[in-house]
């Protein structure tokens, strides 16, 4: 022990004040080097399993400006040689891509609102008021997540033939307008607030619509946001429902429109994957805007329990 | 007086829940009824019950190869999807889960197929998997029609699924890895451990309540699956892609047999039932995120 420490002392008395500085300054260097090593490393990972997943949208975006002749060849086309928008021109001019954008928002808008509108006011009921069977009909509410939309979609169908309604917004709406998932994320959002914020509210002669419009929904805009985000990507990228209950071109939403288009001849590859790069689009510049909120949404009160 | 106003207040509070309640009883429960009902019938080409006959549409169902052959397909469907979902999400989430300069813009691609519909990317995929155009025997310089080959297009279909999931899975990973604390990477730094073994030792461990749920939600999800199978592959070549949901479709809208379909149906939701029974037990049992 003893001889060690004389043996560091004497060390370290063999060097200059000068020396030690610059073997501080090279171990600085090297470890920020090791460090720019790992950052290089990550991002060059990143970089590749990055591509790996957008591949199949870059490739699309690739072939959607691509010339027919380009694609139909056996050489390797990954990026086209003579880029051109003249995929969108046609989808745009040769099938009433508009008329599907418009429905698709239409419909996706109205879901939208109508979750948000159904949603509060019931998770307001289940978080603030007091009434006989609260706890039966919540369960019921979180039952119905058991049930996919799947399993009740062929009865569903034969209920709006049956009314006659098939083929119009309403049927494409209709179904969609409740989530038993936002009844409980705005409910989760809502129990946050002590319920004093009710009762003084309730004191000063405020009505519970009142309350709800001028209290409860601007103290839980990140959990709309999430709300409205996560509901309009899906009513846009619904596919099944829109399938079975539309029939004329007039009432196809994006993707029922556009995947009529899907037939393998020359001319309607590249005029389909310019229609789908279109449609894809509202999505995305949806869900990059409201990803933020989405996640806060996700991660703060949904998924906790 | 005041006693009936405030039994009044109290049953204001159903009006609040009427409209979702309307919403549910018109497209969930009556539905849900209905298709126990139908499942018990023979039903006409309107899907109209015709004839009571009990549990034979359930009989008929466990005693034909088709069903058991769709089951089969799904089972191997699901696993392919959930475990390649899943990796794929993992892999981004770890990659992201420290710090670097351009994070925000991966991190955004990472959760990205989560905007994208089942039908968009199967009608990219189908491009990309043409055996003669297709991107993708021209990369790898094999000769194979993916699509068309029934050894083949499960696979196909449940990359796709997969890919189509993964963005989801990237942002639990994600949340789940946050949640993990730095302090215990560093300690196991200075005790000597390698990249490899505090992956094992400690980033799994830590996300295991994360992963197990977002096992179970990942298994839901696929068992639905149906856009894709739509548009990729019709349930073929033969039927080795017709998973529960085109088989209900295909049972129902083309050979009219609605019975046999609601049947299936049922089937569905036990199955999806069962999983959300067990992940609510997750849930409650306190995951922490």
């Amino acid at each position: 022990m003893s001889t060690q420490t004389n043996a560091m002392a004497l060390r370290r008395g063999g060097y200059s004040e000068a020396e030690l500085g610059r073997l501080h300054e090279e171990m600085n260097r090297c470890a920020l080097r090791k460090k720019h090593v790992q950052t290089g490393l990550l991002v060059a990972a990143n970089t590749l399993v990055a591509l790996v997943i957008l591949f199949p949208l870059l490739y699309s975006v690739s072939v959607a400006l691509m010339p027919s002749n380009e694609l139909f060849t056996m050489e390797m086309n990954l990026i086209p040689k003579h880029p051109t928008f003249e995929n969108f021109i046609r989808a745009w001019t040769q099938v009433p891509l508009l008329r599907f954008i418009i429905n698709s928002f239409l419909v996706a808008g109205s879901i939208t609102l109508g979750q948000i509108l159904t949603c509060s006011l019931a998770a307001f009921a289940f978080a603030f008021l007091e009434f006989r069977g609260k706890n039966v009909l919540f369960l019921l509410v979180m039952a119905t997540m058991m049930v996919p939309g799947e399993a009740t979609i062929l009865s569903n169908y034969l209920t709006v033939s049956g009314m006659g309604i098939l083929d119009t917004y309403s049927v494409l709406i209709l179904p969609s307008l409740t989530s038993a998932m936002g009844i409980f994320l705005f409910r989760q959002f809502y129990l946050s607030f002590p319920m004093s914020l009710f009762e003084s509210a309730k004191l000063d002669g405020c009505t519970n619509l009142r309350f709800i419009v001028t209290i409860l929904i601007p103290l839980t805009k990140s959990a709309i946001g999430a709300m409205a985000v996560y509901t309009f990507i899906n009513a846009w990228n619904m596919y099944m429902w829109p399938l079975l209950v539309t029939g004329s071109e007039n009432m196809r939403t994006v993707q029922i429109g556009i995947s009529m288009l899907n037939s393998v001849d020359a001319q309607s590859v590249t005029l389909m994957m310019a229609g789908v790069v279109t449609i894809i689009l509202p999505s995305m510049v949806i869900f990059i805007a409201g990803q933020k909120s989405l996640i806060k949404g996700m991660f703060s009160g949904a998924v906790k329990g | 007086m005041r006693k009936a106003a405030r039994k009044w207040k109290g049953s204001s509070a159903y009006l609040y829940l009427l409209p979702c309640f309307c919403v549910f009883a018109v497209f969930l429960f009556y539905p849900f009824a209905k298709t126990i009902y139908l499942s018990l019938y023979k039903t006409n080409k309107l899907g109209q019950a015709k004839l009571f006959v009990g549990l034979e549409n359930y009989k008929n169902l466990l005693t034909s190869e088709a069903f058991y052959n769709s089951m089969t397909v799904t089972l191997v469907f699901v696993a392919i999807v959930v475990l390649g979902s899943m990796l794929l999400g993992l892999i981004a989430a770890v990659l992201c889960s420290k710090a670097f300069p351009g994070i925000r813009v991966f991190s955004t691609s990472y959760a990205l197929p989560m905007a994208i519909a089942s039908s968009g990317a199967a009608m990219i995929f189908r491009i990309i998997l043409n055996p003669t155009i297709g991107i993708v025997n021209k990369l790898t310089g094999l000769d194979i029609n993916w699509i068309s080959d029934p050894r083949y297009a499960l696979v196909c279909v449940a990359v796709l699924t997969a890919w189509l999931n993964s963005g989801i899975n990237f942002l639990y990973f994600s949340a789940g890895l946050g949640n993990i604390e730095e302090s215990i990477y560093e300690r196991a730094s200075v005790d000597g451990a390698n990249a490899v073994q505090q992956f094992f030792r400690l980033t799994l461990p830590g996300l295991s309540p994360i992963l197990f749920y977002t096992l179970v939600v990942n298994i839901i999800q696929a068992f639905q699956s149906f856009g894709q199978v739509k548009i990729l592959t019709q349930g073929g070549p033969g039927e080795s892609t017709n998973l529960i949901v085109y088989s209900i479709y295909r049972d129902a809208f083309f050979n009219y047999r609605f019975g046999s379909a609601a049947a299936q149906s049922v089937v569905l939701f036990l199955i999806v039932m069962a999983l959300t029974l067990v992940m609510f037990r997750i849930e409650r049992k306190g995951v922490n995120y």
